[in-house]
């Protein structure tokens, strides 16, 4: 039987999230954006299991609840916002975005 | 950590065999492209058109829908778990919940998002 | 184990229970009665905020925790309720007519303000991590929509694109650090870290964690270096919601981060006094500077907001607890005077277009004397002048620094204070003694705007003349942090 090790599993999620916070900065296509803002919040998500194994309580697990559904949310409203991007300008590559500046 | 040694093995002999076959075919092989070989089907039917379809944007719709009320279910688990233990305070909470989420699928219904056309 | 149903604190969240109810109930007649005039919405929404204020009022008395700890009410909370629900208010009369002239064809217009100033409550008013979370992306959600609901604006859609993912990404943040906090104490409850970190007891992963919680709550209050969507935002959001998100959201923001800092992170403040410092000087100046060159007045209004958050900041640093009543001030003018100087950006413009820029304003004062004279009371409120509410806000706050000995902090707000006056005064000067460089054509004085800057105006000259009642609520609110 392997021993179940937290700072294992919090290495694992730290590198998920730099990873997710690494491809927001440099991906430019909008929806891969959002994907890696999604492995920043499964990494979040991964801590919160791990971290319930070690305190034993609930609360992390119920957290993970509700961090999912407001990604689930977040998704429903981003993919609205990118059809109405595409709708009106036919890409939602990021670097596109500069109507805005100042 | 024993038992596991046996799989590892089988791990890396099918890599090794599959790297093999493929790396061998690749520097051994002789290769004359043409037009005909390079299309996605050589063989049977002449392609009609690109592969990559734009899917329509309605799709989009239906997903969003699907998985923001796919997700809501993911709270149903837990309670459904103590059910007995939260009587008539459980009951009270859940139904305030799928009323919520009723005016949802009601104000989704209204606006005529859910008809394909 | 058996749950009782908790009935009796049901009444006690009143205020919540009505905003939800009736933005729920907006979302279907909207869909059923399918009104063309959208402001029956919205005297329904004014109806239930005022309701909502009133039960708040009501309720400001107690100070009690709700629903095994998840949620509670003390005089902070309702404090800053009171403040969201009077701003809501304000934005919705000024809706009236502006959703009326920029003809949005979305009813959701008034049921998404009512959420968004729902999640704004539910983050203000509790002590639970999860709890503040659900309320901030409830406000959030709700916001993305908001600014992109003009649909067939591509500067708004771009807003809207840019908010989102900027927004998400902060939040992202906002939860690994609520996970490694958990990781590290095994707690959710805020009162539960103060007693982890009152042993000494602070290893690399609480501190990660807490730093990950201040970047968060960093991009949604827009200090330097994580402002970078604001200006952006600002600028390409319809103007209602540009004064909803820089007086509601920042409000909110706030008194969130420095519920959860001052109840749990004391200690911590202290020992990052330095990178805090830095942090405030920075967002001050770089804002400030920013602003002197902008052309158009929401940009310029974006970057003010920013430098305005530096301002709070100074005070923040601090880490005096009794002091902090001066942050709860300044955030209440600060709320009065955007909402003001928004309602007059409004006034300016038409459909399909708005007159930013600043040249707009050249020669107002002869054409539009009561335009002119409202933009210049809220202008000079934003630059610190006497005997109006900005001045006394900042004044509090650069004092609050001094007597907690960061005098060179305090020095260096002053003088960011006088560049600042630099770009407000430039546009009254355009307004007093230029003349128009173009035709705005007529303007439309709607009962709904004037209303509104009447009701601010009164408010800053009234708290900026008597500021201690004021002051004396802010101190009762920050009270809940001894």
């Amino acid at each position: 039987m392997v021993e179940f090790s937290y700072n294992l599993y919090l290495l694992l999620s730290a590198i998920l999230f730099t990873i997710g916070a690494v491809g927001v900065i440099t991906r430019r296509n909008g929806i891969i954006v959002f994907m890696c803002i999604e492995l920043m919040l499964n990494a979040a998500n991964l801590a919160f299991i791990s971290a319930t194994g070690i305190h034993k309580g609930l609360e992390g697990m119920i957290f993970v609840f509700f961090v999912m559904t407001v990604a689930a949310a977040e998704a429903a409203v981003g993919l609205a916002i990118f059809v109405m991007i595409f709708r009106l300008r036919g890409t939602i590559s990021v670097d596109q975005m500069n109507l805005l500046k100042g | 950590m024993k038992e596991y040694i046996g799989i590892l093995i089988i791990l890396i002999f099918a890599n090794l065999i599959a790297l093999l076959i493929v790396g061998l075919s690749y520097f051994l092989g002789e290769r004359k492209p043409k037009k005909v070989k390079l299309e996605p089907y050589e063989c049977g039917m002449t392609t009609i058109g690109p592969a990559r379809r734009r899917i329509s944007i309605k799709y989009y719709i239906f997903a969003m829908l699907f998985l923001i009320f796919d997700i809501e279910v993911l709270f149903m688990y837990p309670w459904a778990v103590v059910t007995k233990n939260l009587k008539l305070f459980g009951f009270i909470e859940m139904f305030i919940f799928i009323i919520i989420l009723l005016v949802g699928y009601v104000y989704v219904w209204k606006k005529g998002a859910l008809e394909w056309e | 184990m058996d749950v009782k149903f908790p009935v009796d604190e049901l009444i006690l969240i009143a205020p919540e229970i009505i905003l939800c109810g009736f933005g729920l109930l907006l979302l279907l007649i909207e869909v059923f009665l399918k009104t063309k005039s959208k402001s029956f919405l919205g005297i329904l929404t004014l109806v239930s905020a005022g309701s909502a204020l009133v039960f708040v009022l009501k309720l400001s008395s107690f100070s009690t925790d709700l629903f095994f700890g998840l949620y509670s009410l003390d005089s902070l909370g309702s404090l800053t309720k009171g403040l969201i629900l009077v701003m809501l208010i304000l934005v919705v009369i000024m809706s009236l007519r502006y959703v009326e002239r920029e003809e949005v064809i979305s009813g959701e217009y008034y049921p998404l303000l009512l959420f968004s100033t729902l999640g704004m409550m539910i983050m203000v008013s509790s002590k639970n991590l999860l709890t503040i979370f659900v309320g901030l992306e409830l406000m959030s959600l709700s916001i993305y929509i908001l600014v992109g609901l003009f649909r067939d604006n591509l500067k708004a859609a771009e807003a809207s694109l840019k908010y989102f993912l900027l927004g998400a990404f902060a939040s992202a943040f906002l939860v690994y650090g609520i996970a490694l906090l958990y990781g590290s104490t095994g707690s959710l409850d805020i009162k539960g870290y103060l007693e982890v970190i009152a042993k000494g007891d602070t290893s690399t992963v609480l501190i990660i964690g807490v730093a990950l919680i201040a970047v968060g709550f960093a991009f949604k209050i827009a200090l330097v270096p994580f402002h970078m969507w604001t200006p952006d935002v600002y600028e390409g959001a319809p103007t209602s919601i540009t004064a909803f998100m820089a007086a509601g959201v920042k409000s909110a923001a706030f008194v969130t981060f420095l519920r959860v800092f001052y109840t749990a992170f004391l200690p911590l403040i202290k020992q990052w006094g330095d990178i805090l410092w830095l942090l405030a000087v920075i967002t001050m100046s770089y804002a400030n500077l920013t602003a002197l060159v902008q052309q158009n007045i929401k940009r310029m209004l974006a970057y003010s907001s920013i430098a305005h958050a530096g301002y709070i900041l100074v005070a923040f640093v601090t880490g005096e607890k009794i002091l902090s009543s001066s942050i709860i001030y300044y955030l209440v003018a600060y709320t009065f005077m955007n909402v003001g100087a928004f309602s007059c950006v409004i006034l300016m413009g038409r459909k399909g277009e708005e007159n930013l820029d600043i040249d707009s304003y050249a020669g107002l004062s002869a054409r539009h004397p009561f335009v002119a004279f409202c933009l210049t009371i809220f202008l000079l409120s934003l630059t610190g002048v006497p005997p109006l509410a900005g001045f006394m806000a900042k004044f509090y706050v650069f004092s609050t620094a001094i007597k907690a000995g960061y005098v060179w902090l305090a020095i260096i707000g002053v003088l960011n204070s006088v560049v600042a006056a630099y770009y407000y005064l430039r546009v009254i000067m355009y307004m007093y003694f230029r003349d128009p460089v173009k035709e705005i054509g007529r303007i439309d004085l709607s009962p709904s705007y004037i209303l509104v800057s009447l009701i601010c105006i009164f408010f800053l000259i009234y708290t900026g003349i008597l500021p201690r009642e004021l002051m004396l609520l802010a101190e009762g609110a920050v009270s809940v942090f001894f």
